[in-house]
């Protein structure tokens, strides 16, 4: 029984400290992003490995996602006579939650583990301690970059995610079930609001971005600099990025949406 | 500005000092002295702590106790802007080079200058080839480092350390996993930058052989102490057991071959577990099988 109560205290303690070495490093990241302004040819760098090259495993994820929705939207709609509103629901669901959550968890799975391989590769190689020698902040010149490339491309993902996937549900509901095509895009564009889903929905993958960013970069470099050290962390990357956007995507959607 | 009565011509002083990592004790108050223009080598096994000195003289890990001065300035108290200063004058050549693999080796060397100075590309050029050319791999500016064998990239390092023609270098073990040829080279190359560079070196190592014929000065360390010290003719000529071991590469001696452990013939024949029991646990683990099937 004391055993169980130390082993309880141990991991408690345990993982308090490794929030306040997370919070620390989210604030020398942040403060890090003024010199990444002044060298934007570091974020481009970024963007094109974090963002262009998730392109392709967005669109694809994104189209068959719209496609199953036009499917099963179609099948349920139509017992109650409305398949002309298949296009608000497609839109709707793509748009306030599946966008925004199902690219986070591709973006933490290709890029954020990409992130943490890395950055923890360079640890174990001795590359961000022989930045620090020359008197180079690691932080400012590897870190920021990353995490202000991460943070300005899921938004950017998440909306591609959910264009295509709208695509891909009127490609099922009017090209192969016979939905007309005038009703899917004017009943989208009548049922859909601006304010409530569309920003709701960026602001959800804005948060999503930055927490996912901040996980993978913080794993990576807080990772034991040993082979096993760095496929542990990647892991819990991929793992805690996951378990952060589902709760957070609850969380959200009861703060935007609870009250309606 | 930090004044301590270490002695004028000391680059570097280490006062005192102790660092602990959880319980194990690294070093226990030592002192060392470094002096202008030499080369001076720190000896003794592996894990005893050669590299995490190296870590602490450049700021990189805190000591519990002691002090480190380098060029007059006491490392651990100065703030973030006056280390950083600092280490620009204090190059450092890691085990494994730690060159940065997504650039050429070109733009290794030049990273540093790129960082710290503003100065145009062309002069950076100039700069790059000649340290390049200084350390024998000036045809090797296009490679990347995967390219490299462990020597060259030991020299490429070696080239981005004096990038910005600092006032020191340490040197952490350069010489192992190393072939006879490249050992060679680096040994040269350690001893004739130190003379034309105006260097002070501190090489960290256990290659004996190759660090006596180019130290001005040697410190043996063992268990966090310094068990000897001296120019190399008085390190092999010491009277101590151990650094005689240590020098001639004894198997046994102060330092035993075997790690602590209790009687041999005890440990045979009284195991935790009997070599022969009436149970034998095959039978268990059928049994367990069995209630679970």
């Amino acid at each position: 029984m004391m055993d169980f109560f130390r082993y309880l205290g141990a991991g408690t303690r345990k993982s308090f400290t490794k929030l306040g070495r997370a919070s620390y490093f989210l604030i020398s990241i942040l403060t890090g992003i003024g010199s990444v302004l002044v060298r934007p040819r570091l974020l481009l760098k970024q963007l094109h490995s974090v963002g262009v090259l998730s392109f392709l495993i967005i669109t694809i994820s994104g189209l068959f996602v719209g496609m199953v929705l036009g499917l099963q939207g179609f099948y349920i709609l139509s017992r109650f006579g409305a398949e002309e509103t298949l296009g608000v629901m497609v839109a709707a669901s793509l748009v306030r939650e599946l966008g925004p959550v199902v690219s986070a968890l591709l973006f933490a799975g290709r890029a954020g583990s990409a992130l943490t391989a890395e950055i923890g590769l360079m640890k174990a190689t001795e590359q961000l301690s022989g930045m620090e020698m020359m008197a180079i902040d690691p932080i400012k010149r590897i870190v920021s970059p990353r995490f202000l490339a991460g943070f300005l491309s899921m938004p950017l993902l998440a909306a591609l995610f959910s264009a295509v996937g709208i695509i891909g549900g009127q490609i099922v509901g009017s090209g192969l079930l016979g939905v007309d095509d005038g009703a899917y895009w004017s009943q989208m564009r009548a049922n859909l609001d601006f304010q409530g889903d569309i920003i709701n929905g960026i602001i959800k993958s804005v948060v999503f971005g930055f927490v996912t960013s901040w996980i993978a970069l913080f794993e990576g470099y807080d990772a034991i600099p040993t082979a096993e050290g760095v496929s542990r962390a990647t892991t819990r990357t991929v793992v805690n990025s996951a378990f952060s956007i589902l709760g957070l995507d609850f969380i959200l959607t009861a703060l935007m949406f609870g009250d309606n | 500005m930090d004044i301590f009565n270490s002695s004028q011509d000391s680059l570097v002083s280490v006062h005192n000092l102790t660092f602990s990592r959880g319980e194990k004790k690294i070093f226990d108050d030592i002192s060392l002295e470094f002096e202008r223009g030499k080369i001076t080598a720190i000896m003794g096994p592996s894990g005893t702590g050669k590299t995490t000195l190296l870590k602490i003289i450049g700021g990189q890990l805190f000591p519990n106790r002691g002090n480190v001065i380098v060029n007059g300035r006491n490392v651990h108290n100065l703030k973030r802007d006056e280390l950083y200063t600092l280490r620009r004058r204090m190059g450092m050549l890691f085990q494994s080079g730690a060159l940065l693999t997504d650039m050429t080796v070109f733009d290794n060397v030049a990273y540093p200058l790129r960082e710290h100075s503003h100065l145009p590309e062309s002069m950076i050029r100039s700069l790059v080839l000649m340290k390049l050319e200084a350390v024998g791999l000036r045809g090797a500016r296009d490679l990347m480092p995967n390219e490299l064998s462990g020597g060259m990239a030991r020299r490429v390092a070696l080239a981005r350390a004096i990038a910005l023609d600092p006032m020191m270098i340490m040197y952490d073990e350069p010489f192992t996993g190393q072939d006879p040829i490249s050992m060679g080279a680096l040994v040269l190359l350690i001893k004739s930058l130190n003379t034309t560079l105006n260097l002070t070196s501190i090489i960290v190592s256990h290659d004996v052989h190759e660090t006596a014929a180019i130290a001005d000065y040697i410190y043996v360390l063992s268990e966090g102490k310094v068990v000897g010290q001296g120019t190399p003719q008085e390190i092999q000529q010491s009277s101590s057991e151990w650094v005689q071991q240590f020098m001639n590469g004894a198997a046994d001696g102060p330092v035993h071959f075997h790690y602590p452990a209790k009687e041999y013939m005890d440990d045979l024949l009284h195991s935790e577990k009997p070599l022969f029991s009436r149970h034998r646990p095959s039978n268990d683990r059928t049994a367990k099988r069995r209630r679970y099937s």
